[in-house]
């Protein structure tokens, strides 16, 4: 084993012996920490170790060991010593400890940008620096986040188990949410952050396929992977070689990943199976449609209508509305789409939103009303707080002379 | 999500409230960012040097020409900002109520443009 990411996956492993032995995950979280960072400096130098996992668990003992004497006034003597004794390195009883920690940094009691930055490090073995480069914030602000998030749980009273059974599928949606947030993160298209955050979505699909792994009788996990796969399938396509977006329907197919999408069809046509349907599989199933589609006008738009009635039940969003009105449209005319819209905007929660504005200036392009589709483009590219989105915007504008 | 909390006045306004609670108003200040600090959501916060120690530069002809100024024609000019890195817009606007200039002058609350976009 000669690869940095596979060292970062020996991480949750690493992490979970220190814990279960000793307790204290915040203190056996930074061990382990500056276990990978003195790996980082020493094994290029002095080769690799035969047993990665031995070496790091056995460095992030001694860290944890040191501060811990060096914390004497506080803790006892004899718990110190206790700790040279290091836990018994790889072989014997397996653990696999991922789902625990996963659980853990997704505590409720944390903001979702505490529970992405935590779940990061402790499961994903990034580093603080590179997390808070992802970010494009000051690495202190990062390493304070974390360590708030750890005070945080420590002050919830979690421990290191699984929640109990009747808690765990409210516990399993934030970590899924969180996994989505951090796909999300990576999955964007300008060129300056584009190298940093593309880790992000590698990272956010590692995450989802060991979950899957973990738990494979989840229909939403399948899906919220399948949902990954068939997303980040189209990565090479969805931007122009200077950084803009190109809209699904412009983009060219042959460049999508065909291996991906096999596996994300496959994924969600297993999960949609096996029931229940959850807005994760729904959502899959509506990019494995659009995936499928050789050429954008052959695209099956009566069963995407169809997958977003139905999630529209199950998840009810006003995003998800604006999304069946599109579909509407393609299958029932642009007058149709219109009129859905109108009702929308009588929601409160999206009257003002750009994504609203957005599709009905859409929606107006393909009535033929250039002028005010235009105007429309303009006034979400006014509204909207994303950059890349406000670059297309204002082209699809600009399209309209 | 990143904001820019800003807050503008002059020197009639920052002078109106007297030493003593500009004082404290500071004080106050730097309690808020060091808890926000340690929250991990504060990125930077910066009060601006006074308006007299302003530069332009332009480039005319490949040249760059450095000028003082400009001064205030305006009636109001930035006098600190703050970059937050938080959860959402309503934790931006609690954090902005919670700047103690709220009180006095307002703190306007921007968000900044963001990279992330999921579709297409």
């Amino acid at each position: 084993m000669t690869d940095w990411r596979a060292v970062r996956r020996l991480v949750p492993e690493v992490l979970g012996a220190l814990v279960r032995r000793y307790g204290r995950f915040d203190a056996c979280e930074d061990a382990v920490q500056e276990a990978l960072v003195a790996a980082a400096a020493q094994w290029p130098v002095e080769g690799w170790p035969e047993s990665p996992r031995a070496w790091l668990v056995t460095v992030a003992t001694r860290r944890l060991a040191d501060h811990v004497r060096s914390d004497a006034a506080r803790r006892r003597r004899e718990e110190a010593d206790a700790l040279r004794t290091p836990p018994p390195p790889a072989g014997g009883e397996e653990h696999d400890d991922t789902l625990t920690l996963l659980f853990l940094c997704c505590h409720p009691a944390l903001t979702p940008p505490s529970q992405i930055a935590l779940t990061l490090r402790a499961v994903g073995g990034l580093s603080t620096a590179e997390i808070a480069r992802a970010f494009l914030v000051p690495e202190a602000t990062m390493a304070q986040r974390i360590s708030r998030a750890k005070q945080r749980i420590k002050a919830a009273g979690a421990g290191f188990a699984l929640p109990p059974p009747a808690e765990q599928a409210a516990r399993l949606a934030v970590v899924l949410q969180v996994i989505y947030l951090v796909f999300n993160e990576g999955y964007t298209a300008t060129s300056g952050t584009r190298l940093v955050r593309a880790e992000l979505t590698a990272e956010a699909i590692r995450l989802a396929r060991d979950l899957h792994r973990l738990v494979p009788g989840d229909g939403e996990v399948a899906g919220l992977l399948g949902l990954l796969l068939l997303t980040d399938a189209r990565r090479r396509a969805r931007t122009a070689p200077d950084g803009s977006l190109v809209p699904l329907s412009e983009q060219d197919r042959t460049l999508w990943d065909t291996e991906a999408i096999a596996e994300g069809v496959a994924l969600v046509t297993a999960a949609l199976a096996s029931g229940p349907i959850g807005p994760y599989q729904l959502q899959a199933a509506i990019a494995a449609v659009h995936d499928e589609a050789p050429t954008a006008d052959v695209t099956d738009w009566p069963q995407i209508l169809a997958l977003y009635t139905v999630l529209e039940r199950v998840a009810p969003n006003p995003a998800v509305t604006l999304n069946r009105a599109v579909a509407v449209a393609e299958v029932h005319g642009p007058a149709a789409g219109l009129a859905l819209l109108d009702t929308v905007a009588a929601d409160g929660r999206i009257a003002v939103s750009h994504h609203l504005v957005s599709v009905r200036a859409h929606l107006l392009e393909l009535a033929g009303d250039r002028d005010a589709a235009r105007a429309g483009y303009r006034e979400a590219a006014r509204r909207t707080t994303s950059e890349p989105e406000r670059r297309h915007l204002l082209t699809r504008a600009a399209r309209l002379g | 999500m990143k904001y820019m909390l800003l807050i503008y006045g002059n020197e009639e306004a920052f002078g109106s409230i007297g030493a003593e609670a500009l004082a404290e108003l500071i004080r106050e200040t730097d309690a808020l960012n060091q808890e926000l600090f340690e929250s991990g959501e504060l990125v930077g916060a910066y009060g601006m040097a006074d308006q007299l120690n302003s530069k332009m530069v332009r480039v005319a002809g490949g040249t760059p020409v450095v000028t003082d100024g400009p001064f205030a024609e305006a009636k109001e000019y930035l006098g600190s900002f703050t970059i937050l890195d938080c959860e959402n817009l309503e934790r931006a606007l609690e954090i902005a109520a919670r700047n103690p200039s709220a009180r006095h002058w307002g703190v306007e609350v921007r968000p900044l443009m963001h990279e992330a976009t999921l579709e297409p």
